[in-house]
């Protein structure tokens, strides 16, 4: 793996990036419902690794190899859907089916419809847990993958996620690298205001996790901290990535209420103009 | 046991109250939480607890009026709820509120702490059934019922209009001792009662008398089942329709009532056939005899999916057609 971005690589991927934003809100638009917040928040951090870091195959789907991704915050779905299309697990077209009966495409990730999915999700603070499994099971079984897990800021807050925060290190889990989307705002209100989280980097440090803070929409420091989290401290790894709620898009960043409503027409096609021209 | 002796004039009068108008709905939350604004004013040991959903159980209401008696606790439902366990100790009536799979998926914490400790906390779950739509199985409360029905002392209930809601919710707030779960819907649902209805605890209402059906139902299917009560009219069948407020306890000497005086029997349910509504009612009748044929509507053990509300109901088999339909093949079998 090469040390840094070249510049065509980074132009790539925030081309990408761009492309998944503008499926995501199309997507949620044609559902009518969804999260488009929590969606662009993560579009930069699921980009760099499926479009460039982790190890996968779209024509070997099951392949044991494989590196494992768990959407632990299993509303952002829409953005994780549309990077699997891209990547070619399935047509593109499909995406649209979103949220409507019969569809693979569940409001939140169902594993047994969608087995690329890695797990179900959508009960919040359960994918630590489950990834830590599969990283456990990758040592008993000695295969080199990792386990990548997106986690939401506010679904931190869950206490099950401090029971996996514990039990991590103690199996010396140098295999789990945990990304937090932190993109400060939740349902009722900032995550500050909800229920604090502060001083967060101390916390996963005090519970004796290997933990970097990056810029989450800045593709240079995403590569770096995933290159950092490859080289074993005998700890797992925290990327606390600070990030945009609604991130691309004026009228939606930083702005509670697009956590979970659809965009009109005139709405979406005003933040796929914006982010066009971006 | 002894066997309980009903004849057919135990079913009771039909109310005055029952007024029924599709065109005036309301969701059951929001009637929740008007209704909780209301109670709150007058009686300060009422304390609210949310788990970062206050917007959609709509305690955010209560916490505009109230901020210091509201609760914010994040999404961390588990401390919610050993935190409502331990006010309800001290002598507060905490509403604790998230959606119906959040808070009765944290079962133990419930079953020891609020259970077991027989405290007054009244356990708001909202989102219930497949009525939810879009956000698929895991924001859907579809065994909540059957969680809470197992535990001892807990009471269960759903009202099924807006009117129901406020009088349940002023009756627990004032008049009741003991653990409850309300199930609430997020969809809206029309009005079945006026201004007149008495909540009465324990107690099933007749909405409609009929000599050979009966459609006992509870929730967001009651005026489905309504409706269909109707369209078997057509067909020359009259039916009984009663509205189950409380599923625990649950009006046992109504349903046996209605069991001995009706030829088909079937419960309606937007919540698994295992556990709920059914259950209850099955149960009642398995100590009876001579009987009505008991048929069970409901989710048949099967994970619900996303779609829209009214497309879910159609393939889920709780739309009025699909409730119909069942009914239709059951008597004809
Ligand atoms: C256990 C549980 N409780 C509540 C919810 C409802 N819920 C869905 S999204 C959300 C807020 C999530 O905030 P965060 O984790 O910060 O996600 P993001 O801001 O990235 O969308 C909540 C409370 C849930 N899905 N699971």
């Amino acid at each position: 793996m090469a040390t840094s971005l070249s510049p065509e690589l980074h132009q790539k991927l925030s081309e990408t990036a761009r492309a998944l934003r503008m499926l995501s809100l199309q997507m949620i638009t044609e559902a009518q419902s969804g999260h488009p917040g929590g969606s662009l928040s993560a579009a930069d951090l699921v980009t760099v690794l499926f479009f460039h870091y982790m190890t996968h195959n779209p024509h070997e789907p099951h392949w044991p190899e494989r590196d494992r991704f768990v959407l632990s915050k299993g509303h952002g779905v829409p953005v994780v859907y549309a990077a699997l299309a891209k990547c070619g697990y399935f047509p593109e077209e499909e995406l649209m089916t979103l949220r409507k009966i019969n569809s693979r495409l569940q409001g939140h990730p169902d594993h047994v419809r969608l087995p690329f999915m890695e797990t179900s999700s959508g009960s919040l603070g359960q994918g630590l847990s489950i990834a830590q499994g599969m990283a456990m099971a990758a040592k008993l079984d000695q295969k080199k993958y990792k386990t990548y897990c997106l986690l939401g800021d506010g679904e931190t807050q869950e206490g099950q996620i401090w029971e996996a925060a514990m039990s991590a290190p103690k199996y010396q889990l140098d295999n789990l690298i945990a990304i937090l989307d932190f993109n400060k705002g939740q349902i009722d209100g900032y995550t500050e205001d909800v229920m604090n989280l502060s001083p967060l980097k101390a916390k996963w440090e005090a519970f004796n996790w290997e933990v970097q803070e990056i810029d989450g929409h800045d593709l240079h420091q995403i590569f770096a901290a995933l290159n950092h989290a490859q080289i074993s401290r005998k700890k797992p790894h925290m990327i606390i990535a600070h990030t945009i709620k609604g991130k691309g898009v004026s009228f939606m960043e930083d702005n509670i209420d697009w956590h979970g409503k659809s965009p009109s027409l005139k709405e979406r096609d005003q933040a796929i103009e914006e982010l066009r021209r971006h | 046991m002894e066997k309980a002796q009903v004849s057919k004039n135990e079913t009771k009068p039909l109310k005055n109250y029952v007024d029924i108008n599709p065109q005036k709905k309301v969701a059951t939350r929001a009637a929740f939480g008007k209704a909780l604004v209301s109670v709150g004013e007058n009686n300060q040991n009422i304390v609210v607890l949310d788990a970062d959903l206050s917007v959609s159980t709509k305690s955010s209401l209560f916490a505009e009026k109230f901020p210091d008696r509201f609760f914010e606790m994040g999404i961390a439902e588990s401390n919610m709820i050993g935190t409502a366990a331990g006010l309800a100790l001290s002598g507060k009536i905490p509403y604790l509120c998230s959606f119906g799979c959040f808070v009765a998926g944290r079962f133990e914490t419930i079953r020891i702490s609020i259970a077991y400790n027989q405290v007054n906390c009244r356990i708001i779950g909202t989102h219930a059934g497949i009525g939810i739509g879009e956000d698929g199985y895991t924001q859907m409360a579809l065994e909540d019922m059957a969680l809470m029905r197992s535990l001892p002392g807990m009471g269960v209930l759903q009202p099924a209009d807006d009117i129901e809601t406020q009088r349940m919710i002023e009756f627990l707030s004032n008049h009741h001792q003991g653990p409850v779960y309300v199930r609430l819907t997020r969809q809206a649902l029309p009005q079945l009662f006026n201004q007149q209805y008495v909540f009465e605890y324990g107690k099933g209402v007749i909405l409609e008398e009929g000599k050979d059906i009966a459609l006992v139902a509870t929730g967001g299917v009651v005026h489905p089942a309504y409706e269909a009560a109707q369209k078997l009219k057509e067909k020359g069948y009259t039916s009984s329709v009663v509205n189950i407020h409380t599923i625990k306890p649950l009006d046992e000497t109504l349903i046996q009532s209605l069991a001995h005086s009706h030829q088909w029997m079937f419960t309606i349910e937007d919540h698994t056939i295992m556990g709920g509504l059914g259950s209850a009612v099955s149960e009642v009748l398995a100590g009876t005899q001579n009987h009505a044929v008991l048929s069970r509507i409901g989710i048949q053990d099967i994970y619900g999916e996303s779609g829209t509300p009214e497309a879910l109901y159609e393939k889920y088999g709780l739309s009025t057609a699909k409730i119909v339909e069942h009914i239709l093949r059951q008597l004809e079998s």
